[in-house]
C-alpha cells in the first residue's frame, strides 16, 4: 500500500452519489407507524391538563405515564426528562408522541391536542449558575499586584445550528422483546445506555444500530438519546414498527445548538506582556445541563490558546435559562473561548500600541512550556513555520499595511489556536475505555468492530486504511459496516476528534497483533482495550494535569471586503495550515479543512439564531443562514507533517481543529477593515453598524 | 381524484392521487425513489432536486399535478447515463463527498449547470450550485469536481 496520507476514492462515495445510499428517512417497513412529538409552547409553566381527543382505531399517545423506568435521558448530568411530567422547561419540550399509520392524521390529532398551562416565571438571563468550574496556573493575585497596567475587554458569541442537511430521524422495531433502533447517529452505545435506564430493561433487550448519518457536527451526540428513547417507550407500548423523523422547522426549533457565550478577560501587563489573566467565561445551559458541564471544561482549558501565559485565574459558568437546550457542537465550547482570547491579545496590542504580530509572536507556546492546566506541551510545536508560511501564502504582511487605511474598507485577519484531541482530562480512560475487535473470517476478509460512526468525516476510509496498512492487505480486504450494538463493542462515541487517533490507535495495535498470529483459513478475533499513556495525569477536581494527550495546531488567515454602505462583508480568500500529526487521507483532512472553515468564519459573521422570550426567531433554512457556494471563498490550505508518538501512523485529531480558528479571523478582518474594535459575533452588518456609529475607536 | 401522467426516467407513469401531494413524497413514498433527500422541504436546500424537462426543480415544493405532461428525471434515471459516469469519477477524485445527503441534489444541480454552460468558470459553479446547501464540505472540492467534469466530459454537454 502507498502512503497512508495518499488519498484513496472514499469507500462509500459511489453509493452516495448514485443516491443508492441508505439514510434512515428512506427506511420502511410494512405495517410501520409515524410519531410526532406534542411540545410545550410555554418556556416555563406547570401543566394543569392535557386533554387527548378519542383517538380513531390504530392511533396512540404515549407520554412520561408510559415510561417504565426513569423518565430521564442518561447523559453527563442527568437532568433532562424523556418526557414532560408536570413543568414544563422551554418552549418546544417534549411533552407526548402521538403514533399511527397516516402521517397526516397523526397531524391532525398533535394540533388537536390541548395543553392548559399555569404560566411559572422564565428566566432568559445568565444568571442562575449550575457549574461552576474555576482553576488557577502560578500566582495570578501577585502578577496582578506588579503589573504595570492592566486591561479588560468582553466578548459575546451567539447561538450556532449545525444545520446538518438531514435531520434527526430514527425507525425502530419490537421483536421478540427486544428493541431494535436505527438512528441517524453519532454515539450508537450513549443511545443504548440511556434507553436501557429509561426502560429499566435487561442490556440484551436493547440493540442500536446506526444508520448511515446525513451530517451531524455535534448534533447527534446526545440528542439522539432523547428521541431514542421516547421511541423505545413508543415501541414497547404500540409493538409495531414506528418512524420518528423530524422536519426541519421541528429540528431547528428543538435539537441543541452551540452554546451563546459571554467572556470577561482581564489582563496584567508588565514590560509588554500579559503576565497574568482573569478569566470568565458564562455560557447559556439552555432548559436542561445535559453536555453543558463538559462543554464548559473544553471552553475553560482553551483559555490561552495557542499562547502560553504563566498566571491564570480563569473560572466558567453554565447558565439554566427557559430556552431550548444547548449541547455537542464541533468545537464544543473551544470556539467561545479562542475567539475570545484572538481578539483580546489584538485588543492589547493595540492598546499598548505595540506590532500584533510581534506581540502575538512573544507569548506563543513553545515545547517544554507549561499548558493552561499545568500540564506539558511534549511534542514538538510547529507553529512558527506554519504563521510564517500561512503569512508569505497570503501576503498578509502587506495586505495589513495596505488595509490600515480605513478609506479601503479591506481587511485582513489571522488567528493561530490549538485543539485538544480525545476526551477532556480523565474521560477516556475513566468513562469511555475504549475497546474495539478484529474480526478476521476464515474467507481472509478482515472485520472492523469498532462502535466509531462515519457521519462524513471518512471514519470508515482511514479506520480500513489504517487497518488495511498495518495488515499489508488490500483495502478490499478490510470490512467496516455501520455499527451495531449486537457485534461492536463500546469503543466510544464519534466525537472530541478522538476517533482517528484512540480508534484508529486501538485499530493500528489490533491489526499488528493479528498479523503476528494470522493463520490461515481460521477465524481469528483480537481485541484491544485503550490504556492511558501513563504520563498523562489529571486531577478534575483542580483543572490541573494535561487535560489531552496530544494537540493539533493551526492558523487562518481570512481576508474580507465590507461594503462601505450595507456593511455586508464578502469574505474573499480564506488560507490555512494545520499540524494533525499525520494526515491519514489527504482528500478527507482537506476536506475536513475546507468545511470545518467554512463552518467557523460562518460562525464569525454570517450565522444568526436568537430567540424572543425562549421562543427561537430563526429555524428554518430560509431564516437561518448557512454559506452557499457563493458565500464560501476559496480556500488555500497545507498540511504539516508531526506525527504523534501514540496516534496511528501519527495521527491526531482533525475533525473539530478547522473550526475553532474561523471566527477569530473573520473578526479580525472585519475590525482592520472597519476599523473598530469587534467585540461580539456574528459581526453581522446590523452589529457593525451600532459599532461604527457608539464605539470609540 | 384525476389521473396524472407523466415521464418517470423515461417510463411513462400514471398516478391516481391527490394532485396537491407534494412531488417528493410522491417520488419516495409511492415509487420508493429514495435518492432525491428531504433537507428542508422548503426550498432552501436543493437536496431533492429532480430534473423537469431538463430543468432543475425543488422537488419538495412542487405539488405532482405540475408535472403532469411533463418529462421527469431523478438521480436513479440519471445514473444510468454517460455524463453521471463522468461526475461521479469526478467527485469521488475530488475528494467532494462527505456525508453524502446533499450530494444526489448536487449531481442534477451540476447536470442542469453543465448542460446549460458546458465550459463554466469557477464563478459559474458557484452560482449554478448556490441553490444546493451542503454543511459538510465548504463546496471547494464540489466546484473543483464540476470543473472537472467539465474538462474530462469534453463534448457530452
Ligand atoms: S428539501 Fe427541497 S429544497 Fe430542501
Ligand atoms: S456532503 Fe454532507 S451536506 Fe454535503
Amino acid at each position: 500500500m502507498p502512503d497512508i496520507h495518499q488519498s484513496v476514492p472514499k469507500i462509500d462515495a459511489k453509493e452516495k452519489i448514485s443516491g443508492r445510499m441508505t439514510y434512515v428517512a428512506d427506511m420502511r417497513y410494512d405495517d410501520m407507524l409515524y410519531a410526532k412529538t406534542v411540545r410545550s409552547s410555554q418556556a416555563h409553566a406547570r401543566i394543569r391538563s392535557v386533554r387527548v381527543p378519542t383517538l380513531p382505531e390504530g392511533y396512540h399517545v404515549v407520554d412520561h405515564r408510559d415510561i417504565p423506568g426513569k423518565n430521564v435521558v442518561k447523559m453527563i448530568f442527568d437532568d433532562w426528562p424523556v418526557f414532560a411530567s408536570d413543568t414544563v422547561h422551554h418552549v418546544g419540550e417534549p411533552i407526548m408522541l402521538v403514533v399511527g399509520p397516516d402521517k397526516r392524521i397523526v397531524q391532525t390529532l398533535v394540533d388537536a391536542i390541548v395543553i392548559d398551562y399555569e404560566p411559572l416565571n422564565p428566566t432568559f438571563s445568565m444568571t442562575d449558575s449550575v457549574v461552576n468550574y474555576h482553576y488557577d496556573k502560578g500566582d495570578p493575585a501577585s502578577a496582578f499586584k506588579a503589573a504595570d497596567t492592566t486591561v479588560a475587554y468582553d466578548y459575546e458569541t451567539g447561538y450556532q445550528e449545525q444545520a446538518y442537511i438531514e435531520p434527526q430521524g430514527f425507525i425502530g422495531t419490537y421483536d421478540d422483546e427486544r428493541i431494535h433502533l436505527i438512528g441517524s447517529i453519532q454515539a450508537p452505545y450513549y443511545v443504548k445506555n440511556a434507553v436501557i435506564d429509561t426502560m429499566a430493561c435487561d442490556p440484551d433487550a436493547i440493540r442500536v444500530v446506526q444508520a448511515t448519518v446525513g451530517g451531524a457536527f455535534g448534533g447527534k451526540e446526545e440528542f439522539p438519546s432523547l428521541m431514542g428513547c421516547q421511541l423505545a417507550v413508543a415501541l414497547n407500548k404500540i409493538k409495531r414498527p414506528i418512524k420518528l423523523i423530524y422536519e426541519r422547522e421541528e429540528d431547528m426549533d428543538v435539537t441543541t445548538k452551540r452554546h451563546p457565550s459571554k467572556t470577561r478577560i482581564e489582563g496584567a501587563i508588565k514590560e509588554g506582556r500579559i503576565t497574568a489573566l482573569r478569566i470568565h467565561i458564562g455560557i447559556d445551559g439552555g432548559a436542561f445541563i445535559g453536555l453543558s458541564g463538559v462543554v464548559l471544561s473544553r471552553a475553560i482549558i482553551a483559555a490561552t490558546s495557542a499562547y502560553t501565559v504563566d498566571n491564570l485565574d480563569v473560572s466558567g459558568d453554565v447558565y439554566k435559562t427557559n430556552t431550548v437546550p444547548n449541547g455537542a457542537f464541533r468545537g464544543f465550547g473551544a470556539p467561545q473561548m479562542i475567539y475570545a482570547v484572538e481578539m483580546f491579545f489584538h485588543h492589547v496590542a493595540k492598546h499598548l500600541n505595540v506590532d500584533v504580530h510581534d506581540f502575538r509572536l512573544k507569548h506563543l507556546a513553545k515545547q517544554g512550556n507549561h499548558t493552561s492546566t499545568s500540564g506539558l506541551f511534549r511534542d514538538p510545536i510547529l507553529m512558527p513555520e506554519m504563521i510564517e508560511r500561512a503569512c508569505a501564502m497570503s501576503d498578509y504582511h502587506t495586505k495589513r499595511k495596505a488595509y490600515a487605511n480605513p478609506e479601503v474598507y479591506k481587511g485582513i485577519g489571522m488567528s493561530w489556536f490549538l485543539h485538544g484531541c480525545g476526551f477532556t482530562g480523565s474521560g477516556e480512560a475513566e468513562h469511555i475505555k475504549a475497546k474495539i475487535k478484529l474480526e478476521k473470517l476464515p474467507d481472509g476478509l478482515v472485520y472492523l468492530r469498532v462502535a466509531a460512526v462515519d457521519m462524513g468525516q471518512g471514519a470508515k476510509t482511514t479506520l480500513m486504511k489504517v487497518a488495511a496498512k498495518t495488515l499489508d492487505l488490500p483495502l478490499e480486504r478490510i470490512r467496516y459496516e455501520n455499527p451495531d450494538t449486537d457485534l461492536v463493542p463500546d469503543s466510544g462515541p464519534t466525537v472530541a476528534s478522538r476517533t482517528a487517533m484512540v480508534v484508529g490507535g486501538l485499530v493500528a495495535r489490533a491489526a499488528t497483533k493479528l498479523k503476528k498470529t494470522w493463520i490461515d483459513d481460521e477465524h481469528q478475533v483480537i481485541h484491544e482495550q485503550y490504556v492511558q499513556p501513563d504520563y498523562v495525569r489529571w486531577n478534575q477536581d483542580t483543572f490541573t494535569g494535561d487535560a489531552y494527550p496530544a494537540y493539533s495546531w493551526g492558523v487562518n488567515v481570512v481576508e474580507v471586503e465590507v461594503d462601505k454602505t450595507t456593511l455586508e462583508v464578502e469574505v474573499k480568500h480564506i488560507w490555512s495550515t494545520y499540524d494533525v500529526g499525520q494526515s491519514l487521507d489527504d482528500n478527507i483532512v482537506l476536506g475536513q479543512a475546507d468545511g470545518g472553515t467554512a463552518q467557523g468564519v460562518a460562525y464569525g459573521y454570517l450565522e444568526v439564531m436568537r430567540h424572543r422570550e425562549g421562543k427561537l426567531l430563526h429555524k428554518n433554512m430560509t431564516d437561518y443562514v448557512i454559506p452557499t457556494a457563493v458565500d464560501m471563498a476559496k480556500t488555500t490550505t497545507e498540511l504539516y507533517n508531526n506525527p504523534f508518538a501514540l496516534g496511528p501512523y501519527g495521527a491526531k485529531g482533525a475533525g473539530e481543529l478547522t473550526l475553532v480558528g474561523g471566527a477569530p479571523a473573520v473578526a479580525l478582518a472585519i475590525e482592520m477593515a472597519i476599523g473598530k474594535r469587534v467585540h461580539a459575533i456574528p459581526a453581522t452588518p446590523e452589529y457593525l453598524m451600532e459599532v461604527l456609529h457608539h464605539a470609540n475607536d | 381524484m384525476p389521473t396524472i401522467n407523466f415521464t418517470l426516467n423515461g417510463k411513462p407513469v400514471s398516478l391516481n392521487t391527490d394532485p396537491t401531494r407534494r412531488f417528493l413524497d410522491v417520488l419516495r413514498e409511492e415509487l420508493t425513489l429514495t435518492g432525491p433527500k428531504e433537507g428542508c422541504g422548503e426550498g432552501e436546500c436543493g437536496a431533492c432536486a429532480v430534473l423537469i424537462d431538463g430543468h432543475i426543480t425543488n422537488s419538495c415544493i412542487l405539488p405532482l399535478g405540475n408535472v403532469s405532461g411533463r418529462e421527469v428525471m431523478t438521480i436513479e434515471g440519471y445514473r444510468e447515463t454517460k455524463r453521471y459516469r463522468v461526475l461521479e469519477e469526478a467527485y469521488i477524485a475530488e475528494g467532494a463527498v462527505q456525508c453524502g445527503i446533499c450530494i444526489p441534489g448536487m449531481i442534477i444541480a451540476s447536470e442542469s449547470l453543465l448542460a446549460h454552460n458546458p465550459h463554466p468558470t469557477d464563478d459559474d459553479i458557484r452560482i449554478g450550485l448556490s441553490g444546493n446547501l451542503c454543511r459538510c464540505t465548504g463546496y471547494n472540492m464540489i466546484v473543483r469536481a464540476v470543473k472537472r467534469a467539465a474538462t474530462r466530459g469534453k463534448g457530452l454537454w
